[in-house]
């Protein structure tokens, strides 16, 4: 019995459809570096935003909250939170600064993470630059 | 009764699979009861921690459940011993204490303490989310792996090649090469973020797909008895459509990260594609189960493999379908709707896949013959339907709770602040810890199914 559609034919399917597939996502993304200066902020990264980064990661900040969208669903969007709290980074500093220790009895806190005065300017600095990020007009509104 | 011996050293990877599993439930359910009361186990425990826990147990309980699912059918497949039964034995010592103490880590001591002693400093990988552990396990990981697909390789090269080892092995070999981008971590966050993806989106939506596939086409094999010469050529059309739709697909995570703007195109038709290869799986599971030329004897095999289909499709295909257009996606990415799909996705896909080869392969290692005893796979079954439907109920839970997020912080006209709109959703949350408490039963229910033993037998009690 002659086979229509045989297993070499879905093979190859598959090896030239992964193959284009993955040479064409790499061709976008050769494209999309080219193009990502126009966009993500990088002549704004200084040192305190680069440190702020590395606080942000040392303490887990994304186990938590949103960054662009992505991250935990458990408090607020912080990709603009800088103009949330006023176009501010003192505020964003007073904010992380005053998280009592034992928390709020019933309600959802963030831990007191006993940053440094230069760690705190670190942290607010790379939300602001992370605000100026161009993203496409998201979030929809100042909330988050 | 296994076919060959070195087949045995699954066991121990698929044990160490549900103890994790089991942990990695407990700490949902914190997680849950710390939506509704928030200074619950706070500060000892705080969300992030026992989030990071949740996770990370899940992808390293589906990596030993792989594992384990590799060194039972690759010898079997390649008609041949296992290459080094013994490295396969040591790396599981060897990853499951690398794993313990990560964990412990986690718990022990505030993570900022933990990146300074585990030297994060020397190179920052930490602090990203799924990508958590500590450099050092992250270079522990891979020399686990690697030596992993040094063992399996080399049994496939040497022995029969069949299309699902070889898939399994290509799936693997992706999921390698991929996790070597958790190593870069530039400052500028939308780089970091962008090649994040090339770790997360194109294992669960890339190779982990390929590995899923082979298990599921081993499986249906064994308990269908059709012929392997129509399975393989399904598979390899589902595995193709799988890469031809979510390789560019990834672009549904490019929208609004600081990437240009026909990512919003790009993304959009690429990934709306992406449940076809899952719809072609349950066509796959329930054709080949319609076409069976026996009755395998493990019934419950068959019910985790079509399940592993059904709910795959749903998960995956349905429910990420119905936020992937970028219109949809700007009021919904970051919401409890991206956790509805999340939940439903990994539960569907992976791990009802390692339920799955363990439900088929655990009879075989403890030798029970073909199939457990009646009373074990009925227990099997009834968990199967606790676990699943407290998951989809889980799932249509966050997803009211997304929907009413999206609408009164996202889209009102007076949008309410976060936390006054998660103060909101309280009933939904609720309700969602007790259908996580099902779920736990359904979890108990199967870790039963293991000790139970038929009325004749001589070991049974009253």
């Amino acid at each position: 019995m002659s086979e229509p559609f045989t297993k070499s034919m879905a093979r190859n399917i598959f090896i030239g459809g992964g193959l284009f597939s993955f040479l064409l996502f790499v061709g976008l993304t050769v494209d999309t570096m080219e193009r990502l200066p126009e966009r993500d902020n990088r002549q704004n990264i200084t040192p305190e935003v680069a440190l702020g980064k590395k606080v942000w990661e040392d303490n887990n900040c994304v186990g938590c909250h949103t960054i662009l969208g992505e991250g935990a669903y458990f408090a607020p969007e912080l990709g603009n939170v800088y103009q949330r709290l006023g176009h501010s980074t003192e505020a964003i500093k007073v904010m992380i600064k005053s998280r009592p220790v034992e928390g709020v009895p019933g309600r959802r806190s963030m831990p007191q993470f006993n940053l440094t005065e230069e760690e705190l300017e670190g942290i607010a600095q790379f939300l602001k630059w992370t605000s100026e990020i161009n993203t496409n007009n998201w979030p929809p509104n100042i909330q988050g | 009764m296994l076919k060959y011996q070195s087949q045995a050293v699954a066991k121990p990877y698929f044990i160490a699979a549900i103890g994790l599993f089991v942990a990695q439930i407990l700490f949902g359910l914190i997680m849950g009861l710390q939506y509704v009361m928030g200074d619950f186990l706070f500060p000892e425990i705080p969300f992030n921690i026992a989030r990071m826990v949740h996770t990370n147990l899940l992808i390293v309980w589906l990596l030993f459940g792989f594992m384990g699912a590799s060194y039972f059918l690759v010898p079997e497949e390649s008609e041949r011993e296992l290459h080094s039964p013994k490295l396969a034995l040591a790396l599981f010592w060897i990853f499951l204490v690398a794993g313990a103490l990560t964990i412990v880590g986690y718990l022990a001591v505030p993570y900022a303490t933990l990146a300074e002693i585990t030297g994060n400093d020397l190179l920052p990988t930490m602090g990203r989310e799924f990508l958590e552990q500590p450099t050092i396990t992250k270079i522990g990981i891979v020399i686990v792996v690697l030596g992993f697909i040094y063992n399996i390789g080399m049994t496939i090269l040497s022995g029969r090649k069949t299309v699902v080892s070889v898939v399994l092995l290509t799936g693997l070999v992706g999921l390698a090469v991929f996790f070597l981008f958790a190593f870069y971590n530039p400052t500028n966050l939308v780089l970091d973020k962008y090649f994040w993806w090339w770790v997360v989106h194109l294992w669960v939506e890339g190779v982990w797909e390929l590995i899923l596939g082979a298990i599921l086409a081993f499986v249906l094999i064994k308990v269908t008895g059709v012929d392997r010469e129509i399975i393989e050529k399904w598979l390899y059309v589902i595995i193709a459509m799988t890469l031809i739709t979510g390789v560019i697909g990834t672009g549904h995570h490019y929208y609004f990260i600081g990437t240009p703007e026909y990512w919003l195109w790009v993304g959009s038709v690429f990934s709306a594609l992406e449940p076809i290869p899952f719809f072609m799986m349950t066509l796959f599971a329930f054709s080949m189960v319609n076409r069976r030329r026996k009755d395998h004897p493990n019934q419950a095999a068959v019910l985790w493999a079509l399940g592993t289909a059904v709910t795959a499709f749903l998960g995956a295909g349905v429910w990420g379908f119905m936020h992937t257009l970028a219109p949809v996606n700007y009021y919904t990415h970051g919401t409890q709707l991206t956790a509805a799909h999340g939940h439903l996705a990994f539960y569907g896909a992976y791990v009802l896949i390692v339920l799955t080869i363990i439900s088929y392969a655990m009879p075989l290692l403890r030798n029970q013959g073909e199939a457990a005893p009646a009373k074990a796979q009925n227990l099997e079954k009834l968990s199967f339907w606790l676990m699943t439907i407290s998951m989809v109920v889980i799932t249509l839970l966050l997803t009211g709770a997304g929907i009413m997020q999206i609408m009164t912080q996202r889209m009102a006209e007076e949008p309410m602040s976060f936390m006054a709109v998660q103060d909101s959703l309280a009933t939904f949350y609720w309700l969602r810890v007790i259908a996580g408490l099902v779920f736990l039963v359904g979890l108990f229910t199967y870790i039963a199914s293991f000790f139970a033993k038929d009325k004749a037998a001589p070991m049974a009690t009253k």
